[in-house]
């Protein structure tokens, strides 16, 4: 494969994307791709199939469909190895272990002790001195901000190259807010592709390249940020409360 | 004086062997969330393997791989039955694992007939170690202790101080995250059960040539060793800890104390010539861990120190 062709190919593709909870129909044919580096939001109300759509991407919904990562199927794979070949999710419930340290916790973000990622622990403190302060007390004392930014960096921990990210700045004060976008804006800039799922425009049109808005379980919009925002009648059709 | 020191002494490795079988029953609970009801018949199966392989080798061959081959049936199971069980829900597990147990059971007696068999304690630790106020302490039960005490550190140091311990603990409580971290939770899964069934093996293996190996020594430990998850918290292994020494040490003294409620009634002025007062306070222990856990399900349903309420 020469160096054209693997610009073109994306580095997630997912075609057609179903998924169910019971009987109830989630997603409805769910297609969007996402190149290698590249920044892009999922936008939409809630309850329209943003974060099934994540879970489904990393297996934790049962999906229906074509998912390739790096042009491997990954629809329906076990959650590990979808992890292993480089796909990081950062969940909407953040998930931190509380009752183990900061340290601890990004200890459990390596993959593999013999082939250690880019970061090491120590590095990863030196970047989030939030963190640092506070890297041998439990994690379940942080705040909500630094518990999202333990997860993230617990999740870089493990060497990915897309992280999907869901709902990152959910309850958070403004003020954090700007920072977890602040942090997120900085990972992109070290070549890490990111779905966001975020609900916050400011934010998601600042950070990503290209954005995606979701209705009814499917894809209702698609383009950059410029062209979204001359779309009025997008915004107030699938955005707007 | 020397009641008190004996007791004392037995109470702790009874309760050290208690705590063999109900921290795998602990960690296997957090993991599944429901009690495994065929976990004390991995308890049995590991004295009826030692006494096998003792017969074929020796006793330390099968202090060794006796519990390893518990583990290794408990991992198959976990793997080829428990996990196909587990997509029904819970209800379905804990009933898989009742038949289970009564499969072990019946293949026991198949095996190796209704009657106990001749497992006995090895020659090498078959004598008295020393002489405590005149009366002889047998070595054996000092082994069992020093056994106890290493697999009780082997276990904190794997759990508490390794980065394999991390994740498991970790996989208990939030087992998609940390699927999602790229640990393989399914064999996590395999091998927590594989160990927890190897713990029960060897409390088997030393147990059951002190105790009595016949097929029904799961039937007489399985209660017991709810009873202690149960009061020390389900999910909790130092509750499962203080709750084996606890009822170790309860049972062992109850037993050795010479009263009847004939005496209690006398001290507080009642006549002692009744049915009641010929009731002996060591009659009541095999009873004391049942009211202990009925106590407790009443007063702190969540145990001594455990996280979730039943």
């Amino acid at each position: 494969m020469n160096a054209q062709s693997q610009m073109q190919e994306p580095m997630l593709s997912v075609r057609d994307l179903h998924a169910y909870y019971g009987k109830s129909h989630v997603l409805r044919g769910v297609t969007l791709h996402i190149q290698p580096g590249e920044v892009i939001a999922l936008l939409g109300r809630n309850g329209v199939g943003r974060s099934t759509t994540a879970k489904a991407i990393m297996g934790e919904v049962a999906p229906k469909g074509e998912i390739t990562f790096k042009g491997q199927p990954i629809a329906g794979l076990e959650s590990h190895r979808i992890a292993r070949l480089g796909l990081g999710y950062v969940p909407e419930s953040r998930d931190i272990f509380p009752t183990m340290t900061v340290r601890q916790n990004l200890i459990l973000g390596i993959k593999d002790m013999k082939r250690p990622g880019k970061y090491s622990i120590e590095q990863m403190l030196e970047m989030f001195p939030n963190l640092a302060a506070r890297a041998d007390n439990p994690a379940g004392v942080l705040s909500g901000g630094e518990k999202q930014m333990l997860t993230m960096c617990r999740t870089l921990m493990g060497d990915p190259d897309l992280i999907i990210i869901d709902e990152p700045t959910e309850g958070l004060a403004p003020k954090i807010v700007q920072q977890i976008g602040d942090m997120i804006a900085e990972i992109a800039k070290t070549g890490v592709a990111i779905l966001l799922v975020e609900q916050k425009l400011s934010i998601a049109l600042r950070i990503a390249s290209r954005v995606y808005v979701m209705g009814h379980g499917e894809i209702v919009f698609e383009g950059t940020p410029a062209e979204f925002r001359t779309r009025d009648d997008v915004r107030k059709e699938w955005l707007e409360v | 004086m020397e009641t008190i020191v004996f007791s004392l002494l037995n109470g702790v490795i009874y309760g050290l062997l208690l705590f063999m079988l109900s921290s795998g029953l602990t960690l296997i609970f957090s993991m599944m969330g429901v009690l495994n009801f065929a976990h004390a018949s991995f308890y049995m199966l590991g004295a009826y393997f030692a006494y096998t392989v003792t017969d074929a080798t020796s006793y330390w061959f099968a202090l060794i791989f006796a519990p390893i081959l518990v583990g290794l049936v408990g991992a198959g199971v976990e793997k080829w039955g428990l996990r196909r069980v587990h997509a029904n829900g819970h209800v379905a597990e804990l009933l898989f694992t009742f038949g289970l147990a009564y499969l072990i059971d019946e293949v026991i007696k198949i095996v190796y007939g209704r009657n106990a068999v001749d497992y006995r304690v090895p020659e090498a630790l078959d004598f008295p170690l020393f002489t405590l106020y005149g009366a002889q302490y047998p070595a054996y039960r000092i082994f069992m202790l020093f056994v106890a005490v290493a697999m009780l550190v082997a276990l904190w140091v794997l759990l508490k101080r390794t980065r394999a311990g991390l994740i498991i603990q970790a996989a208990l409580t939030h087992p998609h995250m940390v699927g999602h971290l790229g640990h393989n939770v399914p064999m996590i899964f395999m091998t927590v059960f594989g160990v927890g069934c190897a713990l029960a093996g060897l409390a088997g293996v030393i147990g059951g040539n002190y105790l009595v190996t016949d097929p029904f020594m799961a039937a007489y430990m399985g209660p017991i060793v709810f009873v202690v998850v149960v009061i020390g918290g389900m999910g909790s292994l130092e509750g499962a800890f203080v709750a084996s020494i606890l009822l170790g040490l309860l049972q062992t003294f109850a037993v050795s104390v010479d009263a009847s409620f004939a005496d209690l009634f006398g001290w507080i002025g009642l006549s002692s010539a009744t049915e009641v007062g010929r009731i002996t306070i060591a009659q009541l222990a095999p009873m004391l861990p049942y009211l202990l856990l009925v106590l407790i399900l009443f007063v702190r349903p969540r145990g001594l120190m455990g996280e979730r309420e039943l």
